[in-house]
């Protein structure tokens, strides 16, 4: 079976510094794939590049067949990648359900069919009763799950998920997760995820792929992933016991 | 329509039929000098919901929609007194030349990545030079302005736009009208969520896949083909045009006054807007002669006065403390 995505050999230097060098992975259908690693490892930068932000230097990625490098990200988001940003970026003066309308109204070209898929995927995100709330009222938490449901109204194939678990409490992390979970498994959308909060990637990611400096040193189920001792010196340390 | 309608509470239905029967009686009620007011008023509520479009919901300022009100009564005016083709048809060309121009701007603009106040100096650039070249076209009249026959016996000819002050006045309800209808539905059609998102953040906007510079692109296109309409209007009823007067930077800050202070990105902003400022300029203009301080540039300081008051206590426009102090439309859409 051919892959949904696959990255080969892709870098990224901003004047001279690698941000990303030669990575390379694939994703399957279906799949919960997380990439982990300390900050400045590249892991936003290899986001960026799959979403159409940031064009790479070297290597291709393929999503469902078509080479997406270098696409603008607009026309990333139509072939079905939905992503959301770390440093969150609502439309701070719409409403919470004008805000998803706007990215169920790329595949649906009746407002009020729009209107009726953002309610749908507001009750999924826990947002349906702020659903009248301006975006920029919302509190941190409630503006990642946004980001996630405005991402998700797009319909996409693949959602890149980054740091949504980022300033969560274990309560808010476990119901994400469980969101997640249910996307997945319900909507068989693939997601991608970078995340530091090790609870959610040992709970969701079938596969972790670990960066560091740029490139990759492991990639490998979460439970192997913790015992590596390459990735517990660079990345996880004191981390690792749990 | 239906939507626009349905999302008013019973207080503002009410409200919008009484002024709207209101305007359409004025005529029967007051004077000619009243009724002027009003036409010009309405004109202000036309061309601002053009520009409210691309600012208030696009985000993209333009500071220079004098610019094709100028071209759109130019190239209509100049077709009648030239060629004598009527500006019912007049209208089509004058709408293409506005927006051929506001398509070069927006390209310009929105290709290369000039934003905020960038792109409102290069509005004003267009509009500047474009001024500066008509001085020197002599089928227009060059500075010395192009006027439109004025003739008794043609003012029956509606077909010609000639007609007098209630023809002109009704002619004016019907652009307000017009463009209000026009704004409602763009504003709740896709494009209108798509300029939303782009005035709100433009990356954000991209990455849920809306092509932005398109939907800029159809923003500046359909805001200054309606002001280009404006423009034939505004010829039409003047009589005459000057370089100097219609493609003045002065101009263009009028225009936009209406929505701004009425409220930005609302439908009904730059009509209240328009219905509060074109008034208050007559009023201080007969204020200041009975008070017998008539002296040049009284009024302007008065105006300005007053526009501040106003932007001051009401910062996000009149329109939307009203609607909040009298639950004009429905807390839900």
């Amino acid at each position: 079976m051919t892959p949904l995505l696959s990255v080969v050999d892709i870098s990224k230097r901003f004047r001279g510094l690698v941000a990303v060098d030669k990575v390379s992975f694939t994703l399957a259908e279906g799949e919960i794939f997380a990439v982990i690693g300390p900050n400045g490892a590249g892991k936003t930068t290899l986001f960026n590049m799959i979403a159409g932000m940031l064009a790479p230097d070297e290597g291709t990625i393929t999503f469902r067949g078509r080479q997406i490098d270098g696409m603008p990200a607009d026309a990333v988001c139509r072939l079905g990648i939905g992503r959301t940003f770390q440093i969150v970026r609502p439309f701070p003066a719409l409403s919470v359900e004008d805000n998803v309308t706007v990215g169920a109204l790329l595949h649906r070209s009746d407002v009020g069919a729009a209107r009726s898929y953002a309610r749908d995927v507001l009750a999924r995100l826990d947002l349906f009763d702020k659903r009248d709330v301006a975006a920029s009222a919302l509190t941190l938490p409630d503006r990642k799950r946004l980001e996630v449901a405005r991402a998700l109204a797009t319909d996409p194939k693949l959602l890149l998920l980054d740091e949504v678990m980022a300033g969560l409490v274990p309560t808010e992390t476990d119901r994400m997760v469980e969101i997640l979970r249910g996307l997945n498994r319900d909507m068989g959308v693939t997601i991608l995820l970078i995340e530091h909060v090790m609870r959610a990637v040992m709970a969701l990611a079938g596969q972790v792929l670990v960066l560091h400096h740029g490139a990759a040193i492991a990639q490998a189920p979460p439970q192997n992933v913790v015992r590596d001792p390459k990735v517990i010196e660079s990345y996880l340390g004191a981390e690792a016991a749990f | 329509m239906r939507a626009l309608w349905g999302a008013m509470t019973p207080r503002g239905k009410v409200l919008l039929a009484v002024l709207v029967v209101a305007l359409l009686a004025a005529p029967l009620a007051v004077n000619r000098y009243l009724l002027s007011v009003l036409t010009l008023t309405l004109y202000f509520v036309y061309v601002g919901q053009a520009w409210n479009l691309m600012m208030g919901y696009a985000g993209q300022l333009s500071l220079g929609h004098a610019l094709y009100v100028g071209l759109g009564g130019y190239v209509a005016a100049a077709l009648w007194v030239h060629f004598g083709i009527g500006p019912w048809l007049g209208v089509f060309p004058a709408v293409a030349v506005a927006a051929a121009f506001g398509a070069a701007i927006g390209w310009l603009g929105f290709r290369f990545g000039i934003e905020g106040v960038y792109f409102a100096l290069l509005t004003i650039a267009f509009a500047e030079f474009t001024r500066i070249g008509f001085d020197h076209i002599a089928f227009t009249g060059g500075a010395g302005g192009l006027f439109l026959p004025y003739e008794e016996k043609r003012l029956g000819e509606w077909w010609n736009l000639r007609g007098g002050q209630d023809f002109f006045y009704y002619l004016a309800f019907a652009l307000a009208s017009g463009g209000v209808v026009i704004a409602a539905l763009l504003s709740r059609a896709r494009l209108g969520f798509q300029w939303l998102a782009i005035r709100e953040d433009e990356i954000a906007a991209r990455a849920l896949g809306i092509d932005v510079f398109r939907a800029k692109m159809k923003a500046v296109l359909i805001s200054s083909g309606m002001t280009a309409i404006g423009g034939v209007f505004y010829a039409f009823y003047n009589n005459s045009l000057f370089p100097a007067q219609v493609f003045d930077i002065g101009r263009s800050i009028e225009l936009i006054l209406a929505p701004i202070v009425g409220g930005l990105g609302t439908i009904f902003g730059p009509v209240i807007g328009a219905l509060i400022l074109t008034p208050l300029g007559e009023i201080l203009i007969a204020a200041t002669e009975r008070l017998g301080i008539d002296a040049p540039g009284v009024k302007a300081v008065f105006y300005g006065l007053l526009l501040m008051i106003i932007i001051s206590l009401v910062p996000n426009g009149v329109w939307p403390w009203i609607v909040r102090r009298f639950a004009l439309v429905k807390h839900k859409p």
